[in-house]
């Protein structure tokens, strides 16, 4: 089984979870942090962009 | 006066009062003002009272925020999460939401039903107008919100100017894009507010709804769908103002299309004042500098703050947007307006003196100094402003 990571937002603390997606956004589970298009910005604060994202520590599974 | 107490990471107790806790309760005003008129005019018949909701917003708030001056309190950082979880804020932003639905239709029922004079009719509607045009501010900070609630709340007020498409194009789209050429949403110096109006109006519409389709698109979904955001405000809008028509008869139209064009006005100039001239560099890769607090006029005068959920607070918003209007900061040193907003509202309906004041603190700005280079400039205006002002020249204060 592939690993699904968590990605944070620095700014306001949104996590893209790659095994939920995001359903409002349009990405289903699964769907990697990698292959967001590259001008994705946070879906909550909208001020930061894709390459700001942080990957989570203590990744729990 | 409820106290806020933490011990902190340095083990210090820290404790804040927020001495505007019950001052936000002014918040309300600015939603059933208009009723004033209402019931005034009900109590004496005199057409008079018609005009005092007009009178009490743009003679009384600017008169309120010389006479009561600024606040400059900031809130510790180690106690915003408290503040931030404090209920009783988040309740008066809901609470505004079915006032400007009962002030509204007040307003629609007594228009339609009473015999007033042109003037008095006129004055009422284009109040209320006003009124709602604060339906976008509180909107603005429902839609920052990342609860279904408060979303939803969003959706619902801003259905009463008819602007449903204001929060995806504000969060999604001016944040983004803000104080850069990009933005339909933020003005450029030399560019009235009547020529910005034309650039802004349209230019928001058709963001919120390119970036909803592309939202759509990637769940495969057609945009005219009810997944919609946009539309799911618009459904709510089209529902409340047929009512109105069908109710009330062909006197409703004058009376909504007043209504509607000044509650967007009220945007308009909330955003012309907010960024006017102000400019992120762009980077060597392209892309433009983040945004840094001296991308927004501020004011931290107090009537007006109250009355706007601390919207004039607005380096700290767009830093932080998702930040809870209580908790929002002031900060030293930021480019800061001489009045609040109303105040200021007034200043750009007369472009003249809006150009002569606000240009020079435009280039007084400290990381400007008269570098026309480090300015938004109205590409049209362009040649004039360089020919009268020259690179580096810095206005006398
Ligand atoms: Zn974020």
């Amino acid at each position: 089984m592939s690993q699904h990571l968590k990605y944070v937002c620095p700014g306001c603390g949104y996590t893209y979870n790659e095994a939920l997606g995001d359903d409002h956004e349009g990405y289903p589970p699964g769907y990697l942090f990698k292959d967001l298009p590259d001008d994705f910005v946070c879906p909550d604060c909208a001020v930061r962009y894709k390459e700001d994202f942080e990957p989570e520590t203590n990744q729990q599974h | 006066m409820r106290n806020y107490s933490v011990i902190d990471a340095n083990n210090q107790q820290v404790t804040y009062v927020d001495q505007k806790r019950w001052w936000w309760v002014l918040s309300l005003i600015n939603p059933t003002l208009p009723l004033i008129g209402v019931l005034g005019f009900l109590a004496t018949q005199q057409p008079f009272w018609l005009v005092a909701p007009l009178i009490l917003m743009f003679v009384v708030a600017p008169l309120l925020d010389l006479l009561l001056g600024e606040d400059q309190n900031n809130p510790p950082e180690s106690l915003v999460p408290q503040l931030e979880d404090d209920a009783y804020y988040r309740v008066l932003t809901y609470l505004t939401v079915p006032l400007h639905y009962i002030a509204f239709i007040t307003v629609a029922v007594f228009v339609g039903t009473q015999t007033l004079p042109w003037w008095g009719f006129l004055a009422l509607a284009v109040a209320i107008g006003f009124a709602d045009g604060f339906a976008i501010n509180t909107g603005h900070e429902l839609g920052h919100k990342r609860t279904r609630l408060e979303t939803w709340l969003a959706k619902i007020v801003l259905a009463v100017p008819a602007y449903g498409h204001f929060w995806i194009e504000h969060n999604r789209g001016h944040h983004r894009d803000v104080a850069t050429p990009d933005d339909p949403a933020s003005a450029r110096m030399g560019e009235s507010i009547y020529r910005f109006a034309l650039r802004e109006i349209p230019g928001a519409f058709h963001r919120a709804w390119e970036i909803e389709r592309e939202r759509l698109n990637r769940k495969d979904l057609p945009v005219l769908h009810l997944q919609n955001e946009v539309l799911q405000s618009y459904l709510i809008s089209v529902v409340l103002q047929l009512s109105l028509l069908i109710a009330f008869g062909w006197i409703m139209v004058p009376f909504l299309l007043i209504h509607n064009f000044f509650s967007w006005w009220v945007l308009t100039s909330a955003n012309y004042i907010e960024h006017y001239g102000l400019l992120r560099m762009q980077q060597d890769n392209g892309k433009y500098e983040r945004c840094q607090p001296h991308h927004s006029w501020n004011a931290n005068h107090i009537y007006s703050n109250l009355l706007l959920f601390h919207l004039q607070r607005h380096s700290d918003h767009h830093a932080n947007p998702t930040r809870r209007y209580q908790s929002l900061r002031h900060f030293e040193d930021l480019p800061s307006l001489p009045s609040g907003y109303y105040g200021m509202y007034l200043l750009a309906y007369v472009p003249s003196l809006w150009f002569k004041y606000m240009d020079a603190k435009l280039l007084q700005l400290p990381h400007v100094k008269g570098d026309l280079n480090k300015i938004n400039i109205d590409p049209e205006a362009r040649e004039a402003i360089f020919e009268k002002y020259g690179d580096g020249f810095v206005p006398a204060s």
